[in-house]
């Protein structure tokens, strides 16, 4: 943590009028300035700033089918989204896929990472294979669960034919459906929080276990009391970034169920998409998207006050 | 009831060697340091006692029972190491509690009382509540202690403890350690690479260099009597005086022309080595004709003064303390002389000094 150091201290006044002094820009500083910061600006602004106002905006307004605003009706798209039946239903699936998505995640990580960052001969072989996933495409991890899914070729089918168990039918049940999306998910996650997670156990300094072993500490109680409170802050940021992913996560439901059966899997995402662009709902769409980043922004704001104040020792 | 070394070897895949043949005993209760330069084995070997690092070939016998293949925390010893090892989610008080807690069959109030104990011992127990960030290298330090002395552990072994502290704080918790060890009975086994640690804290030495022992014993034996030429060079500030000398007729020897030393000896071979310590060298001032060598650097240390001198006849540079009160400066002619305390060297560098015994008492 930063101190100020109390010996120098600079009467406010002058502190002021240096740093207007060192914020005056000639046109030189204003030249460069811009040609660092036009591009930049110019994508941003364009596609991030001015898409997410006029997403705003439209969120206050009915629309016709083409997407322009036709009355004023405040925040009435809100009251109305939040008392519907299916929107409230599609937010408890999102949450549901949403706190299975992360906790599978991280537990796995830390699982893999834990035992990848024993010293055993071949073991970068095994954390290359972990981490593999980090270089698959949405697309390709999609189509790849599809044929591991198919109730009469796939793996799963093939398994319960070999046990003479019943065959389960993983994308046209709602139950199984919501599984099959967070296991794929999961998968496709896996090989990120792998490699930041094992880079956090693999900082932690040696001799604190070797301290540990001298005075006799189990190897279960160093894994809780020793490695969990060291990585704790990248623990909290893997689970903020899985969290706001999941969120986000449409790739793989428009691949693997189209937000079915019957809406199972049908998140808040994914919703937004086909009320904009299957029913032409834009409003509707737009106040979905603003909610979204309402909740995304708590999480974000969560984790930064939570970095700032418990994790970090 | 000792610590028995005996041929420890070390080997990593299956040529290099770090430590051949070690052997040696330390007595219950004593303080044993073990020092050389670095990367000559020695934290290898403490990490090796402690069960830290497999031993390639050899026995370690602690209280007459084979530890070879025990674990750590079998060995009934504790350890602290150049880092601390300190938690830093955790508070002095739960740093030093850590291993009692997780041991599981220690009361609450037996763990209390124990804490409490060590943190009184090395005057911490106000700062209990502190997290090892907020505390000073040195006060670090203490917690590390701190957490040998609540184990019941009656080895400890310390891995360079003061190499991150600096010079003034190093002194007081060299006097610290040593008194915690003789209070508490402890057998300490300490690994330095600071000669002045090794000679002002150690019951015996055990001298470390080209993964060999070179020499082990009291400090006054170290010093009065090294075993070779590497072990009078490392002990002593300045170092020793090693030249090269050439035997004459008298009882004499030549280190050159300009300067020769007495030795009441027999030596095997025409040319060997001489160690000369630099209080053991005189120095006067001289004129041209009589000088024999010119004066390159002086160091003032306060109540003394170090000067470097060039012999004029061989370019050998010698160091010798003078009285800081002494008029010298740079450039200055000056003659040298030396006393007749003077080790032998052979070829080898091997200690072949007559009556080396009698030195030891000198």
């Amino acid at each position: 943590m930063l101190k100020t150091s109390t010996t120098d201290v600079v009467p406010e006044k002058k502190v002021q009028a240096k740093q207007r002094q060192g914020f005056k820009l000639n046109a030189k500083d204003k030249y460069y300035a811009s040609i660092f910061l036009g591009p930049s600006l110019l994508i941003l602004g364009l596609f991030v700033f001015y898409p997410m106002i006029k997403t705003l905006y439209i969120s206050m307004f009915l629309t016709n089918t083409l997407g322009n605003t036709t009355v004023f009706v405040g925040l009435g798209n809100y009251v109305k989204l939040i008392s519907a039946p299916d929107f409230i239903s599609s937010m408890m699936v999102t949450i549901l896929y949403v706190v299975a998505v992360t906790i599978l995640t991280i537990a796995l990580g830390l699982l893999l990472a834990n035992l990848a960052s024993q010293k055993l001969p071949g073991i970068s072989i095994f954390r290359t294979l972990y981490s593999v996933t980090m270089g698959v495409s949405v697309s390709v991890a999609a189509i790849f669960w599809l044929f591991i899914f198919n109730p009469s070729t796939g793996f799963f089918a093939l398994m319960s034919g070999w046990f003479n168990l019943p065959v389960v039918n993983w994308l046209t049940s709602p139950a199984n459906a919501m599984w099959a999306v967070i296991i794929t998910t999961v998968w496709m996650n896996l090989g990120f929080t792998f490699l930041i997670l094992l880079g956090a156990i693999e900082s932690v300094p040696r001799t604190l276990y070797e301290a540990a072993d001298v005075e006799g500490v189990s190897s279960r109680y160093q894994f809780f009391h020793i490695t969990i409170p060291m990585i704790s802050p990248t623990l909290f940021f893997v689970s903020t970034i899985t969290i706001i992913g999941a969120f986000k996560s449409f790739g793989l439901i428009d691949l693997i169920t189209k937000g079915g059966p019957t809406n199972a899997t049908n998140m808040l995402v994914y919703r937004i998409y086909k009320d904009a662009f299957y029913s032409g709902n834009y409003a509707k769409s737009s106040t979905e998207a603003i909610i979204l980043t309402v909740i995304i922004a708590f999480f974000t704001l969560l984790q930064f006050k939570f970095l700032e104040k418990k994790v970090n020792y | 009831m000792s610590t028995v070394l005996t041929n420890i070897c070390k080997k990593y895949d299956s040529d290099k060697t770090v430590l051949s043949n070690v052997s040696t005993e330390i007595q219950t209760g004593e303080f044993f340091v073990i020092v050389g330069p670095s990367g000559c084995g020695k934290s290898t070997l403490l990490r090796m006692i402690a069960g830290l690092t497999p031993i390639t070939d050899g026995e370690i016998r602690i209280n007459d029972k084979v530890v070879n293949d025990l674990p750590p925390k079998d060995r009934n010893l504790t350890m602290v190491f150049q880092s601390y090892a300190l938690f830093p989610f955790l508070s002095v008080w739960d740093n030093v509690a850590f291993g009692l807690k997780a041991r599981n069959n220690n009361s609450q109030a037996d763990i209390e009382e124990r804490v409490n104990n060590a943190l009184r011992m090395v005057n911490l127990e106000e700062l209990k509540d502190r997290k090892p960030r907020e505390l000073s290298g040195g006060q670090r330090q203490r917690v590390a202690l701190a957490r040998a002395v609540a184990s019941d552990a009656k080895i400890c072994l310390m891995d360079e403890p003061l190499s991150n502290l600096d010079a003034q704080l190093r002194i007081k918790m060299r006097q610290e350690i040593y008194a915690l060890q003789r209070k508490l009975g402890l057998t300490l086994i300490y690994v330095t690479h600071d000669q002045v640690e090794a000679m002002t804290m150690a019951d015996h030495i055990m001298v470390l260099h080209d993964s060999k022992v070179q020499q082990i014993g009291t400090p006054t034996e170290i010093y009065k009597k090294p075993a070779n030429e590497f072990v009078a060079s490392f002990f002593g500030v300045p170092p020793i005086n090693i030249l090269p000398a050439i035997k004459t007729a008298g009882k004499t020897v030549n280190v050159n022309d300009d300067f020769q030393v007495k030795i009441d000896q027999q030596v095997p071979t025409d040319s060997f080595k001489i160690g000369i310590r630099p209080n053991e060298l005189m120095i006067e001032e001289a004129d041209e004709l009589s000088a024999n060598a010119s004066i390159r650097t002086i160091e003032f240390l306060g109540d003394e003064k170090i000067v470097y001198a060039k012999m004029n006849n061989n370019d050998i540079e010698v160091a010798a303390i003078v009285a800081s009160d002494a008029q010298f400066k740079a450039y200055d002619t000056i003659k040298v002389t030396s006393s007749d305390n003077v080790l032998v060297f052979n070829n080898e560098g091997v200690n072949i000094t007559k009556n080396a015994e009698d030195a030891v008492n000198a």
